[in-house]
């Protein structure tokens, strides 16, 4: 869902924080998945596999254009099961598009629950240089990390950063619920409770009120 | 004998390219079966080949939208719609980018059988929101497709004419309005692309039998001015005919049901075109004589709506066009 692309706008000072007060309330364009008329949104990338193609053909056109900039495309692991991410792949190698940058969260979760049991994938990074990409593995919670990876030469072709990341990353308790990680709600009032007290404990901050 | 032009995508569309440089050619490995080759070789710099993934050229076509290019994208139109449909909405329709969707061989207009055979594109581009549809069924309207589509503010699906195109009309489209060919009062006939011309081959035998009729032409099929259609269906005594290279349901017949139902109109409606089906592999006179796309299926339709024949007969309309499946104004059969 959107809700991390909108705190994240909060944080850079895009989005008021009274914003978040309209997250998937009838009405608001503060929707749960959100489109382009939703805060921060320029373009869309759901359905799942359409966004490395229209960064692609954004970055294209910008260079053409003689533009200087970078196209960055947020993806996620499991977009590598659509075909398309693979046309998209092949599309900048061909016609050597190098003003393209894309961050693969790559938690090797979906809804149905571990890729490994949806559908396996094999080894992403092979697969992206095989295909024509430039592509570099770091650890998704490593932000210099992310920096250094950021700066890679790849001329010619479209860099890829897979960044490895936990999805209990910092929320330990989380694992309980492993390999199910892409929906997670309380089940009840006790475990939330519990994961209150847990991750504010993880986070080194005290629990929250959240009792209104 | 009606003047054949050869090949009138290929010159309309390198002339209004080279004349607006944020055009973009784009081809999906059918670059020599739409006419696009020359265009291709002459200007390499506003051609790019994306190869045969189009579900990657759509949403790439819609990143170049964004970037303020109008990508025209050149393929047979049931490749730009079928497997691609997701990106088609998602990247092109949804965000309105400025998208030219150049569909070649519309409905029964190749041999290739079903899958190349664009029979309900208009059927589910009408019910696209943002989606501007235009066919063209002669080489003046092939002629004036580019600037047509350009004038608009978001996506445009094309049906276009490729080879040797009869000239039929002296005037360029202009997009929202229709073609008034014959101003009769018994019956009035609705016809669009390659259709019109067969409604036109029935004229002088409707004439000699003592019909009336009244015949528009359509380029425009969405937005659709029906003010102007009620008109035309209230200067009939007797009913209205719908003839389409498409299925009938979703496409110009609907358009037209749609419109009387909703104003209240009691009077009949044939429409003709492919029903409930998909139709063979064939040449393009033999395959709208079966499915009943051609003059003599019009004749049907007229004499379904005056409750009387006619005795017209193949004899008594004006020649069908030949077509060679092999000619030298296409490159291959598909």
């Amino acid at each position: 869902y959107a809700l991390v692309a909108y705190a994240t706008l909060i944080e850079v000072g895009r989005l008021a924080p009274e914003g978040l007060e309209m997250f998937n309330k009838d009405g608001s364009s503060v929707e749960m998945i959100g489109a382009e008329h939703s805060p921060g949104m320029e373009v869309h990338n759901g359905t799942l596999g359409i966004g490395l193609s229209t960064g692609s053909g954004l970055a294209w056109g910008r260079k053409r254009r003689g533009e200087s900039g970078n196209t960055w495309v947020f993806m996620s692991d499991g977009e590598v099961q659509e075909g398309q991410t693979w046309e998209a792949v092949q599309a900048c190698a061909h016609h050597g598009i190098d003003n393209l940058k894309a961050i693969m969260d790559v938690n090797r979760q979906q809804c149905d629950g571990a890729m490994d049991s949806v559908m396996k994938v094999g080894d992403i990074a092979e697969k992206f240089r095989i295909f024509g990409a430039h592509c570099v593995e770091i650890d998704g919670h490593d932000i210099s990390a992310m920096r250094d990876a950021a700066q890679e030469k790849h001329d010619g072709k479209p860099l890829i950063i897979l960044a490895n990341t936990s999805p209990y990353h910092t929320m330990n308790i989380l694992q309980e619920r492993f390999p199910r990680l892409h929906y997670v709600r309380f089940k009840s009032e006790d475990e939330r409770a519990r994961m209150n007290v847990s991750i504010a404990a993880d986070l080194g901050i005290d629990p929250i009120d959240y009792v209104h | 004998m009606v003047e054949m032009v050869s090949r009138p995508y290929a010159t309309a569309f390198e002339k209004y390219a080279v004349a607006h440089p944020e055009v973009l050619c784009l081809s999906a490995d059918l670059t020599s079966s739409c006419e696009v080759d020359g265009f291709r070789d002459r200007h390499p710099d506003q051609f790019l080949s994306l190869g045969m993934a189009e579900q990657n050229m759509m949403s790439f076509a819609g990143g170049l939208g964004l970037a303020g290019y109008r990508p025209f994208i050149h393929t047979f139109g049931v490749f730009m719609y079928r497997r691609p449909y997701d990106q088609l909405m998602a990247s092109v329709a949804y965000p309105r980018r400025k998208v030219r969707l150049m569909g070649f061989l519309p409905g029964v207009t190749t041999p290739g059988g079903m899958t190349h055979q664009s029979i309900e594109d208009i059927s589910v581009m009408r019910s696209i929101p943002n989606m501007t549809i235009l066919e063209t069924g002669d080489a003046t309207e092939v002629e004036s497709i580019c600037e047509a589509a350009d004038s608009i503010d978001g996506p445009v699906w094309c049906r276009v004419l490729r080879g040797s195109v009869p000239r039929l009309f002296d005037t360029p489209i202009k997009v929202g309005e229709m073609r008034e060919l014959s101003d009769g009062t018994d019956v009035l006939v609705v016809t669009s692309g390659i259709c019109t011309e067969e409604a036109m081959r029935a004229r002088a035998a409707f004439a000699k039998a003592g019909l009336s009729i009244r015949h528009l032409h359509l380029h425009t099929i969405k937005p659709f001015d029906s003010s102007a259609l009620l008109d035309h269906i209230a200067s009939v005594k007797h009913g209205v005919v719908t003839l389409e290279n498409h299925v009938v349901d979703g496409g110009i017949g609907s358009l037209v049901a749609e419109t009387m139902a909703e104003a209240g109109i009691g009077k009949r409606l044939v429409r003709l075109g492919l029903k409930d089906t998909y139709a063979h592999g064939g040449s393009r006179p033999y395959l709208m004589r079966f499915y009943g796309l051609d003059a003599l299926a019009l004749v049907g339709g007229i004499e379904e709506i005056m409750g009387q024949e006619f005795g017209i007969t193949e004899a008594h309309l004006d020649a069908a066009r030949v077509d060679d499946v092999h000619s030298l104004v296409k490159a291959e059969a598909l």
